[in-house]
């Protein structure tokens, strides 16, 4: 047996250690478009002293350590690119605390967005939390670490913005706590002391986070979508500025698709809306659609489509199996919502030039701050034509994005390579630093936002 | 056979390994998928094992005992087949039993794998006990063996030798005795039913002990058969028409319903327990029966039914299905599927963890002694429960 095997065992116990070929070969994917790369270990820690022992092992051994959550990220960002150990952290699944009335939950690492809508439906009905559309095997540090954004966007931003406490082990094996847990008065705030927040959106490049404390909101008793339809994309902008005036909105999503075909080219503005009574309720519907939206219906731009009430939670998506292939895969980009007409045409372009149906997607994030757009790609997992396809559209997409002027959210390798190229020398540099200072022997999910 | 000739060639490369699987119908924990509750590895997900499958059967991964053990640890309990929303879904379980169907072909089985089948096919019944101890329960029970009786009832092979089971089998026996169903048992010409060997990928064994068993019942002019287990059930209403095999199939507890909404069975008040019920796959998720057995339970004066968070569709599966119950991929730690099992039983307060298939019974019997909860939470067959609270 090897030596690294062996200790690796000692550590985690018979079974949740691996290098036999099938969970190589399993580990070795990303369900998107990357490559495979085969890790020549897997482990499977139930505790954070154990990832500690994990990381002091790799950095001792220099051997890569890439740690993964729910492996949905679809940009291969937990793909072992340089081999390793391949640390699959969902065992770590305690929902350890919730805080009614300041609002908070604290959960290990591998807490799944599932388990959490589950939990507060069940135990706390009146709090939730921003869910995004991902599958609900998704976890939520997976989710802050690359900066994701969800239900509850519109009022409250990136999901990444309400964490109220970190732990993270570090690749010397320290710990380290960040907020009002690190002087051990609670996970009630991340602020006000000295930031040192190098974790979010570093992929583990800086530190593997193996706790945290998640903002919990208010659940309203009746929530739904209300859809509005325009045929001009150059509407939208407008349109998303004014609903988030109204601040009447839980979630704002403007989308259009290719299929069904009697959509294709229309838009729609999906508006979630919450309330604790009917009272309420029609107030809000009253200022969005009649006042706000009336406009346009009158003018005959626009349409609304009603109101359902009920939010599929967790959301199930069927985006895989279209054209029964088993695959697809977006580019995420962080624009300005002025920027919806371009996205949608040079989109709807590119899919069109890579013969796939076009369908693009835009989440508001705050008061329309920002949009969170998705330029989606299927594939068929069985025919690699169409996968080189969607790769090569995927690319020309993380381009688009930079030049229409947005950033690319949860890039790929491909992606970094354009957002590092862009990014100034002075701040690239002190990324490096940070690297380098926190990660000697280069050992964090390299191959991962690497500074030359 | 290649990829292309697997019978699931064109649908296999579908799941897109989103997790959905996982789930339990109230999305609670990603846990209810049996063999990946125990191991908590990706490849003994739902997802892992097809892509698995695809990669073997394109020659990008060689056979090996793990590969099989991964595909054999899967227990058909369908909860993958309930939570999956992609159209494939009905054939997931189906595209597991082919592989396995395709280990068979090639010969490519674990040890203890090979013996479960050898075993059925030498001495119809997966323990490898003789055929004329199949009988041996009912000696001084005084039962008929069939002939022109109303009922056959089927007893099976867990029901037949297995000790704990044993007792399920008495129970109902004694109640249909002392109501008065006209019942006769095949004693030691019964033959195994054959679920398990399906789910096994042995199809050319399953079909010779389906036309065996129809050539059986038939002779004896058998057209209603009782069962008491779910697997059996399964066997023969959905897997024994294509063969001929058209009968009138009861599970057990159809019939204690009945006796009971009839009048033929009565209850004394003193039977106080809180009791929760641990839905059998094959009776649920593959049979769409969850309400039978809880209506029996509710009948009984005195018990206090509570339902555990994962019950229905979305019940956790005992992981003792497909043969695991005795091949036992998934045992041997404080996460199998079976203790995972006990201990929700035991989060609910219950003081009776009631079951209705012997497979079952078996698991949760011994798993409630590894938790050590044996002196908290008692594990008892529906009919041992009813045959208890009317005495």
């Amino acid at each position: 047996m090897d030596s690294i095997y062996k200790s690796l065992t000692a550590i985690v116990g018979d079974g949740h250690v691996s290098n036999r070929p099938e969970e190589l070969y399993i580990y070795s994917f990303d369900l998107g478009t990357a490559e495979p790369h085969r890790p020549d270990y897997i482990v499977s820690p139930e505790t954070t002293e154990q990832v500690q022992e994990i990381v002091r092992l790799a950095n001792r051994e220099n051997i890569p350590i890439v740690p993964l959550g729910g492996g949905l990220s679809l940009a291969g960002l937990a793909v072992p690119l340089k081999g390793g150990i391949l640390l699959d952290l969902k065992r770590m699944d305690q929902i350890i605390e919730v805080n009614e009335k300041a609002r908070y939950a604290v959960i290990e690492c591998g807490v799944s967005q599932g388990q959490l809508t589950s939990y507060l439906e069940r135990h706390h009905p009146h709090l939730t939390h921003s869910e995004p559309g991902a599958p609900p095997a998704a976890t939520i540090a997976g989710n802050v670490m690359i900066h994701g954004q969800g239900d509850l966007a519109q009022p409250y931003g990136f999901t990444s913005d309400m964490i109220l406490g970190l732990e993270v082990v570090l690749p010397a094996g320290e710990l380290l706590h960040f907020g009002s847990c690190a002087v051990g008065t609670g996970w009630f705030t991340l602020h006000p002391l000295p930031d040192v927040g190098i974790f979010l959106g570093w992929y583990g490049t800086t530190g593997i986070i193996t706790k945290l404390s998640i903002k919990l909101f208010p659940a309203k008793k009746i929530r739904g979508v209300g859809t509005f339809v325009v045929e001009d994309e150059n509407l939208i902008p407008e349109i998303i500025f004014k609903i988030t005036h109204t601040q009447m909105a839980e979630d704002i999503i403007a989308f259009s698709r290719a299929i069904p075909p009697f959509t294709r080219e229309l838009h729609h503005i999906n508006v979630n809306i919450a309330a604790d009574s009917e009272k309420e309720l029609e107030f809000r519907e009253e200022i969005i659609w009649d006042d706000t939206l009336g406009e346009y219906i009158r003018s005959g731009d626009g349409g609304y489509l009603g109101f359902v009430r009920g939010l599929q939670r967790p959301q199930i998506s069927k985006t895989s199996d279209y054209k029964k292939g088993g695959g697809f895969e977006y580019v995420g980009g962080i624009m300005p919502v002025e920027t919806y007409p371009q996205c949608y045409r040079k989109g709807r372009e590119i899919s069109e030039q890579h013969s796939i149906p076009y369908t693009v997607t835009g989440r508001v994030i705050g008061a329309a701050h920002s949009m969170m757009f998705a330029w989606t790609y299927a594939f068929n997992r069985a025919d690699s034509e169409t996968i080189g396809q969607a790769r090569a559209a995927l690319h020309e997409t993380d381009d688009l994005v930079m030049k229409l002027g947005g950033v690319i959210w949860k890039p790929g390798t491909y992606g970094q390579k354009l957002v590092l190229e862009r990014l100034e020398p002075d701040t690239r540099e002190l990324m490096k630093k940070i690297k380098t200072l926190i990660d000697p022997n280069g050992i964090m999910n390299p191959g991962n936002w690497e500074i030359p | 056979m290649a990829l292309k000739d697997f019978a699931y060639g064109d649908t296999i490369h579908r799941c897109f390994r989103c997790g959905y699987c996982k789930f339990p119908a109230n999305w609670m924990d990603v846990n209810n998928c049996p063999p990946y509750a125990r191991f908590r590895m990706e490849t003994y997900s739902c997802g892992g094992r097809l892509w698995l499958t695809r990669a073997w059967l394109n020659e990008q991964l060689e056979w090996s005992e793990h590969l099989a053990e991964i595909l054999y640890s899967c227990t058909t309990c369908k909860n993958c087949e309930m939570k999956c929303p992609l159209r494939f879904n009905v054939d997931i379980v189906n595209m597991i039993v082919a592989a396995r169907s395709e280990m068979v072909e090639r010969g490519r089985l674990p040890k203890n794998i090979k013996t479960f089948l050898e075993n059925i096919e030498l001495y119809g019944n997966p323990y490898g006990s003789g055929r004329t101890q199949r009988n041996i329960w009912a000696e001084d029970e005084g039962i008929d063996k069939y002939s022109s009786h109303e009922y056959l009832l089927y007893v099976g092979c867990a029901g037949s030798y297995d000790t704990r089971a044993q007792k399920a089998t008495k129970a109902l026996a004694g109640i249909l005795k002392k109501t008065g169903v006209s019942f006769g048992i095949l004693g030691d010409e019964e033959n195994c039913d054959g679920n398990e060997v399906q789910k096994m990928g042995e199809t050319g064994l399953f079909e010779a002990l389906a036309r065996g068993n129809i050539y059986l019942f038939k002779k004896f002019g058998i057209q209603k058969i009782i069962v008491l287990s779910p697997h059996a059930f399964n066997a023969f209403k959905n897997h024994y028409p294509e063969y001929g095999g058209d009968f009138s199939i009861f599970h057990y507890t159809h019939i204690l319903y009945n006796l009971i909404a009839d009048g033929m069975i009565t209850f004394t008040d003193t039977f106080k327990r809180k009791v929760t019920y641990h839905d059998p796959c094959f009776l649920g998720r593959w049979n769409n029966e969850y309400e039978i057995p809880r209506k029996i339970i509710k009948a009984i004066p005195g018990i206090e039914i509570i339902e555990m968070e994962k019950h229905r569709e979305g019940a956790l599966c005992c992981g003792g299905g497909a043969g695991n119950f005795s091949i036992d991929l998934l045992g041997g730690g404080k996460e199998s599927p079976a203790r995972r099992r006990i201990r929700e039983a035991y989060e609910t307060g219950a003081d009776v963890l009631a079951a209705a298939c012997p497979k079952c019974l078996i698991m949760l019997d011994n798993a409630v002694k590894e938790e050590g909860l044996e002196d908290k939470l008692i594990v008892r067959d529906i009919s041992e429960i009813v045959l208890d609270a009317c005495k």
